[in-house]
């Protein structure tokens, strides 16, 4: 049975390449709101904040959590919210004239 | 349920709001599905964090629900603010990123901390020490962009040695916790001074070299979410970190190239210092400059325009005028495009997002490669904000700080046209030949006052 970290050094590498393929793929014209999208998918560590906010171990831990927890989900809500809004902004030639 | 069928409902969950992540990374590749993609992104996300709160190790939720509103009282707004105030938001967000990252870390070590393993250890500092520069690094970043704090690079004698030497510490710091996690008085101490490493790299770099440094962090606090991952066994911030931090790299690769510098020269160069013996060595040259009136004229009879537009036309917020000469031209049968160099602007991508916003259609937003090919056959360049993107000095002196960069060869079109507001050197400090040539005419003024002058001129000699 291999470790836990030898799974998590498995997991790393092909989700990096597969990074790298998808983000190469990615037109320039769209790096800004790239960058935004990826923010909001990275703040998925606000699940982690979560258990160690809610575990309850410590006072510390407690505290720690819940400040992750609102950085984490701060990001994720206003992550989304600005890509959507860049995103109906690029809008072709043909649809300028509303 | 039992408490292992419920874990395994909880992973199935994760597996599903991954797959989302990815397809939601895959949409993004174009502007026609890109809109899916958040749309994934968004589902994935929230499927994630509902079912997190079936995790059996949770036993109080008060404090969850008060964050989760607090998070999206501070998110709604920073998901809203203007376009122009993007790049420090981005930069907020690393910050908030990494904030997040390296404080479950830290509680991390905190509550494991008498049976941690070496092992354990090496994990928990090296994702404290990237979480914790990041978080202070994309402050400074913030600052910056928001000019809180000078653009300018803040430089002093012997600044790398300074700067290294407290990351070694932090490293050294690290490495006694892994022999003696018992000392947990230094664990303080390491992530006080990761918080002063990441203040002390930022800091020296200068405004133009934002898109680069955004880029970086943005890697690092994918890295940082990534090793938590592995802090804490879990797949999906493994995943997730490390499709972000893919991500920042790809983009600082791609800073770094459009600059022709190296990813050391950015951030221990100290890139825009004024160049004293540049400053010395100046004469009087020739400058031809028009007004309003005449550089109207020369775009209404012209067939082809490209807009070059850079941080200035940011600044100016010109770039809604710059929609009104683009109808204006438009009626006229002038056919109007904008050459986006990729580092133009403080992030990348950043005056995509603006012209975007001013409706411009992005089938007119061409890239440096496009432009060039086609700049032969231009009428007319006008340059709005952009400097040292184009450069002539960068393809033919040696001398140049900027040599080697990659520029928007608006020298080769039949006539250019430069808005600026006055000769300085812009940001860099590094002078422009471009701006003496005969072909090129200077528009002395404010990019957006400029702008709207051309626009009454050429709407009112259009109506005779």
């Amino acid at each position: 049975m291999p470790s836990d970290f030898t799974i998590s050094l498995y997991v790393f590498v092909l989700a990096g390449f597969l990074g790298f393929e998808l983000i190469k793929r990615v037109s320039p014209l769209l790096h800004t709101p790239l960058m935004s999208l990826t923010n909001a998918l990275d703040a998925i560590v606000v699940i982690a904040a979560i258990i160690i906010c809610g575990r309850h171990e410590s006072k510390l831990a407690t505290i720690l959590g819940a400040i992750a927890v609102a950085a984490a989900f701060s990001n994720m809500v206003g992550g989304f919210l600005i890509t959507d809004r860049m995103l109906r902004m690029f809008k072709l030639s043909g649809r300028k004239k509303q | 349920m039992t408490t292992l069928a419920t874990q395994q409902l909880v992973d199935f969950a994760y597996i599903i709001a991954i797959a989302l992540f990815i397809l939601s990374l895959k949409w993004l590749s174009s502007p026609a599905t890109a809109r899916h993609g958040v749309l994934a992104g968004e589902i994935g996300a929230a499927l994630a964090v509902a079912t997190t709160f079936f995790n059996p190790e949770l036993v109080e939720f008060r404090w969850i629900v008060i964050a989760l509103v607090v998070g999206a009282i501070i998110g709604i707004p920073l998901g809203l603010v203007h376009m122009t105030a993007v790049p420090q938001r981005t930069a907020m967000s690393h910050a908030f990123g990494a904030l997040a990252a390296s404080l479950i870390g830290i509680s991390e070590f905190y509550v494991n901390t008498p049976r941690i393993t070496k092992f354990g250890m090496i994990e928990i500092a090296m994702e404290v020490i990237i979480g914790s520069l990041s978080f202070t690094g994309s402050l400074i970043a913030a600052g910056k962009l928001q000019e809180l704090l000078p653009q300018r690079p803040i430089v002093y004698k012997g600044q790398n040695i300074v700067s290294l030497s407290v990351l070694a510490a932090a490293v050294v710091i690290a490495l006694v916790l892994m022999e003696h996690p018992e000392y947990t008085v230094l664990f303080p101490v390491m992530v006080g001074v990761s918080l002063l490493f990441g203040i002390l790299l930022v800091t020296p770099i200068g405004g133009a070299d934002m898109p680069t440094v955004i880029s970086l962090l943005n890697s690092y606090v994918g890295l940082s979410a990534a090793l938590l991952g592995f802090v804490l066994g879990s797949k999906v911030l493994v995943v997730a970190g490390a499709l972000d931090g893919s991500s920042g790299f790809i983009l600082s690769v791609i800073m770094c190239k459009a600059m022709n510098r190296s990813f050391t020269n950015v951030m221990f160069g100290a890139f825009g210092q004024i160049q004293v013996a540049a400053a010395g060595a100046q004469e009087e040259r020739n400058v031809h400059s028009a007004t309003a009136e005449e550089a109207a004229a020369i775009l209404g009879s012209a067939n082809s325009v490209v807009v070059v537009p850079g941080y200035g036309m940011a600044v100016a917020q010109a770039q809604h005028k710059v929609r009104e000469l683009f109808d204006v031209l438009a009626k006229k049968g002038v056919d109007m495009k904008f050459a986006i160099h990729p580092v133009a602007g403080r992030m990348p991508g950043h005056m995509n997002v603006l012209l975007a916003e001013a409706d411009i259609p992005y089938d007119k937003l061409i890239d440096m490669e496009t432009a060039n090919s086609e700049m032969a056959q231009t009428d007319v360049a006008l340059i709005i904000g952009a400097n040292d993107v184009t450069n002539p000095a960068a393809k033919t002196d040696q001398g140049s700080p900027i040599y080697g960069m990659p520029i928007i060869e608006v020298d080769k079109a039949r006539t250019a046209m430069v808005i600026k507001r006055s000769l300085n050197p812009g940001f860099a400090g590094i002078d422009n030949p471009l701006y003496y040539m005969d072909k090129t005419l200077m528009l002395f003024g404010d990019a957006k006052a400029f702008v709207g002058d051309i626009v009454r001129e050429l709407s009112g000699g259009g109506g005779h």
